[in-house]
């Protein structure tokens, strides 16, 4: 293929909008894999609804209300980065994506002392503790490890891509002129949050 | 055509500097991932075939003939593995939209073409699983390819691996979907406006629509049966307070309207070929084109018509029973427009065409046995029988099984730069319409006799169906091999194929056979409405 060539195709793949577009479509079937577990949840939860009301008691508020509040302040750093990308602050924009970085990892370490002490106290999938529980307590926990395991899974995804964009951005492929894909990281990492905003509520808060 | 010579095709030029295989293996040109795909998803088909035939031939008299019945147990679930996740599934989209979709909407590729590569490694990594399961300890998955609770979570075969298998294949999926649609959305040529797009792109692009709207759904199912097995969660076990009807309604959420992924892009091929061999422009566009979307829509509200037998409340059972039977009504519309087409047209019976003749009777009658299992009554009569085998075989094989050699033939020439033998290719039609309708038929029968479903064995008054069953089943067999056996021929002695070998107006057909890399020297501009065959007296001047 001549230069010429190459070019002109090249040309025909730097689609910004075409780009987002496809990242609010893979947003899309996230969505819908997750609205597939809070499906199971809205049916157990009919079926099941006083022992759901006794399981949730046994959760840390505090620890989820911490780690709600870090994850809604991580989404906030990733979006001020882009906006600092934006106008053209490379160094402000590392420096808030690193932020991010940081504020998940804190998240990830909190989740992990709560999954512990939960193991700790003989709470988790199969265990004889849980088993003498009614059934309901144990759709509840095993719903709780599924749903933030699967959470939790995709925050370390989230935490690779953002290391992804902070080399990127070290070694100037995502630039002012050519940031679409921080964007859509940082697309992604607000679904993560969003996501959260649901579970939190569910599994803390109503009781 | 003094340039078309000079033309270097696809196949002479490479998207990286590497040459040979590796040219192949990296490329990010649509072209050869579909040529990709192909090479993949026929074998995958033969061997889906090849067990298909094992089972036939063990069914050809009662009691124990070649196998026992462990291994029928794991043949029919692989047959369904592999023809529906490897070959169905992806077959019409992966091959033939990837090769056409950004040719007939006058685009140089897909919106993504590294990702368009990274579906197809995808797909391979899926497909290799399920052949690893087979022979891992614990042996290859018997669980049917429904994958029903209970028993999945108890087998002691493979199955989280052949599921793990089916979320990676779904993964692919998706990212072909949202590849097309953005690629529809985004790169559509000056002029080609929504209207303007062949049917088959309408078709390709509703169907991206079910495969990002359905398969999410069944990935969680497949990782919460995963999750199951490995940590025994409880969330589809009936001891810890499970459901395991809820499986039910969730396998089906997708794999419903899966079946529409498998026929939608089938239906869009034969918007294609009816008009090229009719002359004459497609009858009602608009309203094939709707149809489609009205399929993908309605398609998803339908799942629960697989389990009127297994536990739901009478309301829901006529909803869905009603359901079913109006997503018959926007297939009916396609059907009527595609006849119509034909009427007063000028028709040329060359093989493609004798295809989608093949196809409209055998879909005829997978259809409209489609709603005598549709109808609560009957169904109940009938549910886990031969008639369900019979039914889901003449829609899947008989539609867009059918399809898939129509299109084939359709485009062979386009993707290839050859003709195959003509003779040859209209005595297969013939033969594969034979051993197709002897394979398939007396199913019909036994099923209404009530010979119930992934039987290994069957009383003696079925001996004369299944003997004629599997007789078919020689037929069809030896016919797709012929198939193959002459268009493989072709590939290497056949006679060069000219741009436009069919007289068709759509993209593809202004370009030449094979397509050079970039499909077009210049991005074109279209004027013209998508079958107006007015063109084709200025084409023969390009």
């Amino acid at each position: 293929m001549s230069d010429h060539q190459e070019a002109a195709v090249h040309q025909l793949h730097r689609d910004d909008a075409g780009a987002r577009m496809g990242m609010w479509l893979f947003l899309f079937t996230e969505v819908l894999l997750f609205g597939g577990m809070f499906l199971v949840y809205a049916v157990y939860r009919y079926q099941y609804p006083d022992q759901f009301h006794l399981a949730a008691r046994e959760l840390n508020t505090t620890l989820g209300t911490l780690n709600t509040i870090i994850l809604l302040t991580s989404s906030l750093t990733v979006a001020l980065s882009i906006a600092a990308l934006q106008n053209g602050n490379k160094f402000l924009s590392l420096i808030l994506l690193s932020a991010t970085l940081l504020f998940a990892l804190t998240f990830m370490v909190i989740k992990y002392f709560e999954w512990t002490t939960k193991i700790a106290h003989g709470i988790y999938p199969g265990s004889p503790e849980l088993l003498t529980k009614p059934n309901g307590q144990i759709l509840f926990f095993g719903l709780y490890y599924v749903m933030t395991g699967l959470h939790g899974l995709h925050v370390l995804v989230g935490m690779v891509v953002i290391s992804f964009m902070i080399v990127f951005i070290a070694r100037d492929k995502v630039t002012p002129d050519n940031y679409v894909k921080l964007e859509n990281s940082g697309l992604y990492w607000h679904l993560v949050d969003l996501i959260w905003i649901f579970l939190f509520p569910l599994f803390y808060l109503i009781q | 055509m003094a340039n078309e010579i000079a033309v270097k095709n696809f196949y002479q030029q490479s998207t990286n500097k590497h040459t040979g295989i590796l040219s192949w293996l990296l490329t990010k040109d649509h072209k050869r991932i579909g040529l990709m795909y192909m090479m993949a998803i026929m074998s995958f088909f033969v061997v889906g075939m090849i067990i298909g035939l094992l089972m036939r031939l063990e069914l050809i008299a009662p009691g124990r003939t070649i196998m026992n019945a462990q291994t029928y147990n794991t043949l029919f679930t692989l047959h369904g593995v592999i023809m529906i996740f490897l070959f169905i599934i992806p077959g019409l989209p992966a091959i033939f939209g990837n090769f056409f979709l950004p040719i007939q909407i006058g685009a140089a590729d897909v919106a993504f073409p590294r990702l368009n590569l990274l579906s197809w490694y995808i797909y391979m990594i899926g497909a290799t699983l399920v052949i690893v399961s087979l022979f891992l300890p614990g042996g290859p998955i018997d669980t049917g390819w429904t994958f029903y609770i209970p028993y999945s979570i108890r087998s002691t075969t493979n199955v989280s691996m052949a599921l793990f298998a089916a979320f990676v294949l779904g993964f692919s999926s998706i990212l072909t979907g949202i590849n097309f649609i953005t690629t529809v959305h985004r790169l559509r040529a000056p002029g080609m406006g929504f209207f303007k797009m062949p049917l088959f792109v309408w078709a390709t692009y509703a169907t991206a629509w079910i495969q990002i709207i359905a398969t999410p759904v069944i990935a969680i199912t497949i990782l919460l049966v995963i999750i199951e097995r490995a940590f025994g969660v409880g969330i589809f076990d009936p001891a810890l307070g499970g459901d395991p009807i809820l499986f039910q309604h969730m396998f089906w959420i997708y794999s419903h309207p899966a079946v529409y992924i498998m026929i939608l892009p089938a239906m869009g091929v034969v918007s294609e070929i009816i008009p090229t061999f009719s002359r004459r422009t497609i009858f009602g566009y608009k309203q094939i084109a709707y149809s489609s979307l009205a399929i993908a829509f309605i398609g998803y509200l339908v799942w629960a018509h697989h389990m009127f037998s297994s536990g739901m409340s009478d309301t829901a059972r006529w909803i869905f029973s009603l359901l079913t039977f109006i997503v018959a009504l926007p297939s009916g519309v396609k059907i009527f427009n595609w006849v119509a087409t034909m009427y007063k047209g000028s028709i040329d019976p060359q093989p493609p065409f004798l295809w989608v003749m093949n196809f409209i009777f055998l879909f005829s009658i997978g259809g409209l046995t489609g709603l005598v299992l549709g109808s609560l009554a009957t169904d109940i009569h009938l549910t886990d029988t031969y008639f369900v085998v019979a039914h889901f075989h003449y829609v899947m094989f008989g539609g867009t099984g059918t399809i898939f050699f129509a299109a084939l033939h359709y485009w062979f020439p386009k993707m290839f730069g050859r003709m195959y033998n003509m003779k040859f290719a209209r005595i297969a039609v013939v033969l594969y319409f034979i051993g197709f309708n002897m394979l398939y038929f007396p199913k019909f029968i036994m099923g209404y006799m009530g010979m119930p479903r992934r039987y290994y064995d069957y009383l003696p008054q079925f001996t004369p169906y299944q003997r004629i069953s599997t007789i078919g089943s020689w037929i069809l067999v030896g016919t797709i091999f012929f198939i193959f056996g002459y268009l493989i021929h072709a590939l290497r002695k056949g006679k060069k194929a000219t741009s436009n070998p069919w007289g068709g107006v759509t993209m593809e057909w202004h370009i030449p056979s094979p397509p050079p890399l970039e499909n077009f020297k210049t991005i074109p501009t279209v004027t013209h409405e998508p079958y107006d065959f007015s063109q084709l007296k200025e084409m023969k001047n390009e």
